[in-house]
């Protein structure tokens, strides 16, 4: 009696246990989409030169220069703070369209958000 | 040790082989002097003075350039170090200098207590005075306001502005403000048509010193190693008979002359850059700990009336 009821609960817990596996698993792989949406800073250019995301996507701009840099967009929609070394400038692009960006301390480096 | 010029084809007192001679030193300290049309060469050491007694004239003043105090990283752990060690060069100087230029990036992150430490540094430096530019990391965040409020009271709008020194005409430009996508360094409509003014009363004969940040011609444009409306300013300078461009942001010296005008780049105070398309970027160059200082220096500047010309000196900080 004791033994069954042990069973009893255990199964669901087992259950319960892989389901939460799975779910950390999608978890996990949801942030590996998250890199998709990383823009790195480095040796004074913007990585990917193109990103294109899906609306509602934020999208995260890391430096990884000694030097500081800026992300400004050409249409002002979205502005930084100066970066300096592993700093990190979060946006939400919510609506389609183009958004070509530079930073407006080095402005010889430009790059582009596509959302579609 | 010398070299003057052999062939001279334009009449501008340079030859291919004697520039290019200059510009190959430039890196371990070079004096180039234009003088009476003859462009010559030295390289620097100890025996400096010796060269250079003899071109002291009634102006003597001293360019630095980047310091970049707040930089911390491997390239330059101790940037305070370096600009203390590049004022004691100052201070040892044979002709002390009238004053003392400072073409900018004075900060690294355009936060108070560098410019505090900056400012608090250079007033050991025995001279009359400091005149500034503003570097673009000058003007993080507040598009200079905390620049101008503690270095350019008696400019005008950003920060440009004009002096006479015993019958030279010295212009402070700003060419780090307001920056376009894709573009380089900008003086905008503004300044240029000031300066268009500053200059109408002044007869050809006047030596003109322009002082800016960023270069004033296209040093390397794919590094935005150069400034878009250089140019038109340039034009308002060309009757003048000697006009002498020194400028910083590029951390090694560099110098071109075109017709009357002499180009010049400073060192760093505080870390060394990579030459044109050496580099991934131009990033701060890491060099080993001793060659550090061979890298970074002052640079002299002196009139001698009549010779229509001014000689530069860059001095590393070790020689």
């Amino acid at each position: 009696m004791r033994k069954r009821s042990t069973a009893r609960i255990a199964a669901p817990l087992l259950l319960l246990v892989c389901v939460v596996a799975l779910g950390n698993k999608n978890a996990r792989a949801g942030s590996q989409d998250n890199a998709s949406n990383e823009v790195k800073i480095d040796n004074f250019s913007f990585t990917p030169a193109t990103l294109t995301v899906a609306p509602g996507t934020t999208v995260t701009w890391t430096n990884r220069d000694d030097i500081p840099h800026t992300v400004v967009s050409d249409d002002k929609v979205f502005k930084s703070k100066v970066l300096d070394t592993d700093e990190k400038f979060s946006y939400t692009f919510t609506k389609p369209g183009r958004y070509p960006y530079f930073c407006s301390v080095h402005p010889k480096m430009t790059a582009e958000i596509v959302v579609q | 040790m010398s070299d003057y010029i052999i062939h001279d084809h334009n009449n501008d007192g340079i030859d291919r082989r004697g520039f290019l001679k200059c510009m190959a030193w430039a890196g371990t300290g070079t004096l180039c002097v234009l003088q009476g049309g003859v462009l010559k060469s030295f390289a620097l050491g100890h025996s400096n003075h010796e060269h250079t007694g003899s071109l002291k004239g009634e102006l003597s003043f001293v360019q630095i350039s980047d310091s970049h105090i707040g930089f911390n990283k491997p390239a330059n752990p101790d940037v305070i170090g370096t600009l203390q060690a590049a004022i004691a060069k100052i201070n040892a100087l044979s002709t002390p200098p009238e004053f003392v230029l400072h073409t900018g990036d004075l900060s690294h992150f355009s936060k108070p207590e560098e410019f505090d430490a900056l400012e608090q540094n250079l007033k050991s430096i025995k001279t009359g005075r400091v005149f500034y530019v503003p570097g673009e990391h000058d003007v993080l965040n507040d598009n200079g306001k905390q620049y101008l409020e503690r270095f350019g009271k008696s400019t005008l709008r950003d920060g440009w502005y004009s002096f006479d020194q015993k019958g030279v005409h010295f212009i402070g430009l700003v060419n780090v403000l307001n920056l376009k996508a894709g573009g380089l360094g900008n003086l905008g409509r503004e300044q240029l048509e000031w300066l268009e003014k500053d200059v109408k009363h002044l007869k050809n004969s006047t030596p003109i010193v322009v002082f800016a940040h960023i270069p004033l011609w296209a040093v390397y444009p794919e590094w935005g190693w150069g400034t878009d409306d250089a140019a038109q300013a340039l034009s308002y300078l060309k009757r003048f008979g000697s006009v002498t461009v020194l400028n910083g942001h590029i951390h090694q010296t560099m110098q071109k002359v075109e017709g009357n005008v002499t180009f010049h780049t400073a060192m760093s105070t505080a870390f060394p850059q990579p030459q044109p398309g050496t580099a991934p970027s131009p990033g701060p160059l890491k060099v080993p700990a001793e060659q550090l200082r061979n890298l970074l220096g002052i640079t002299d500047v002196d009139y001698v009336r009549g010779r229509h010309s001014l000689a530069i000196t860059d001095s590393p900080l070790t020689s």
